[in-house]
């Protein structure tokens, strides 16, 4: 229950880190908020024999607006940042509203944004939340940058799109669309368990009352976050009622989803839970949209 | 390969501390083992139990998924500086024991460290979120409700005295 020996390098500045990076890649792991991979470390199901410390590289932390009613976030962010800076609540309420699921205040004053999307986790929250936003993220590395779609980020369980030398350094949140609604449901044995099951909804209805775009992101459902595409289309066209919701949800539950079981739940017992907060997701987001304004 | 002892100075309850440690060194077996503050307790070691809580720069975290490095130049509270003095208790600590908030005591440093911030930012709670704030700790003994009446009566005792001065 104590980690096995490991050198430790904490870089000033994120040149230093982009180096060790570069040197150390392919044996280092990148310590950001620890709390997955210090027990992991703890547990010596991950054994490092580097570890490179960005807790003390400056002006990684923070949340600006992106210049068209968007956020850009330092990898470094921690949850608990996020959870309360009402610029995310603004332009991306689905965060505001899901962060709190993320285990525990004290998990979340360490745990950081860059930290549990470079990880990967299928099971975490902010993988989901990235691709339910279509969020994209920014790989540096000495080579160069280059911004990553989360539709291309997630490729497997604690797997992602970064080479070893790259350190993800920010995250970009398009703002939600006027009127968007959104609803994050999740279902845990206890109050921060990693869940069982969860789901993101964000739903846009035209100035007809019709749902024009949906977008469904399951969690724990897969060996990365879920797009159910197929599920969110059978939701356009028309304005959504609890029968449209119920069929969508169902559609997902059954075909779209691939939930593992774990010791706690069976792979059907998934499904069920993946059809019943999909709808009730559903259904909340489209009480919170707002129909565009009619032209006039 | 030689274990590379890494010098590190923080400030714990306002004491500034120095120590070389490992590297794999946990906050937690720092506190424990080097400085000799066994108040705080070490339960699961993966972040679940809530035992090791402490403030770090005033926040509430598990100690026991920090390495100790990184307190270098930081600052620690534990549950040792939450008394005015010997024989005195934290007025938390005291509705604790009114309450009969706790019974083996174990899990209790980590729960008084989560609630005194907590206690500090809304100081009117509701129950719900006293729970809320309580869930990262695990306890055996008590089954909560003792420690949630706790909680209200050391916020209760708090608008009280502020009132009467």
């Amino acid at each position: 229950m104590k980690p096995p020996p490991f050198d430790y390098l904490a870089p000033k500045d994120f040149g230093g880190a982009l180096e060790a990076a570069a040197k150390h890649g392919g044996e280092a792991k990148l310590l950001a908020g620890g709390q997955s991979l210090v027990p992991a470390m703890n547990f010596r199901v991950t054994q490092p024999s580097l570890l490179i410390d960005l807790n003390r590289v400056p002006d990684l932390d923070y949340v600006r607006p992106d210049g068209s009613g968007g956020l850009l976030v330092g990898a470094m962010t921690r949850h608990r940042k996020l959870e309360f800076d009402p610029a995310v609540k603004q332009a991306a309420p689905l965060l505001s509203e899901a962060i709190p699921f993320i285990a525990h205040a004290q998990i979340r004053n360490r745990g950081t944004l860059g930290g549990s999307l470079a990880h990967a986790d299928p099971a975490a929250e902010l993988p989901v939340l990235a691709l339910a936003l279509e969020a994209r993220l920014r790989a540096v590395s000495l080579r160069g940058e280059r911004w990553i779609e989360a539709a291309d980020f997630f490729q497997g369980m604690f797997t992602t799109a970064l080479a070893p030398d790259e350190i993800l350094r920010e995250v970009a949140f398009p703002a939600m669309t006027a009127g968007t609604g959104w609803a994050f449901e999740e279902f845990a044995r206890r109050r921060g368990d990693y869940a069982l099951m969860g789901v993101a909804c964000l739903m846009h209805i035209d100035a007809a009352g019709r749902c024009d775009r949906a977008r469904l992101v399951f969690l724990n459902a897969g060996d990365g976050p879920v797009l159910a595409d197929e599920g969110a289309a059978m939701l356009l066209g028309s304005p959504v009622s609890a029968e449209t919701a119920r069929e969508a949800a169902r559609h997902a539950s059954e075909k779209e989803i691939q939930p593992l079981g774990n010791l706690h739940a069976t792979p059907e017992f998934q499904r069920h839970l993946a059809r019943v907060l999909a709808q009730r997701a559903i259904l909340s987001a489209v009480g919170r949209a707002r129909p565009s304004p009619k032209a006039a | 390969m030689g274990v590379e002892l890494l010098p590190i100075h923080l400030t714990v309850n306002g004491k500034v501390y120095q120590a070389s440690v490992e590297p794999r060194l946990l906050l937690s077996d720092l506190l424990r083992h080097e400085l000799d503050l066994t108040g705080t307790h070490v339960g699961c070691e993966h972040g679940v139990c809530g035992a090791c809580t402490v403030l770090f720069d005033g926040e509430p975290i598990r100690s026991c998924l920090m390495l100790a490095v990184q307190a270098d130049g930081h600052e620690v509270a534990t549950v040792e500086g939450l008394a005015a003095g010997p024989g005195k208790l934290h007025p938390l600590q005291e509705a604790f024991w009114k309450a009969h908030a706790l019974q083996c005591g174990f899990c209790t440093p980590g729960i008084l460290m989560t609630l005194v911030p907590f206690l500090e930012t809304n100081p009117e709670p509701s129950t719900a979120e006293v729970r809320e704030a309580l869930s990262g700790n695990l306890c055996r003994c008590t089954g909560y409700q003792h420690i949630v009446d706790a909680v209200m009566l050391a916020a209760r005792a708090s608008r009280e005295s502020a009132g009467a001065s």
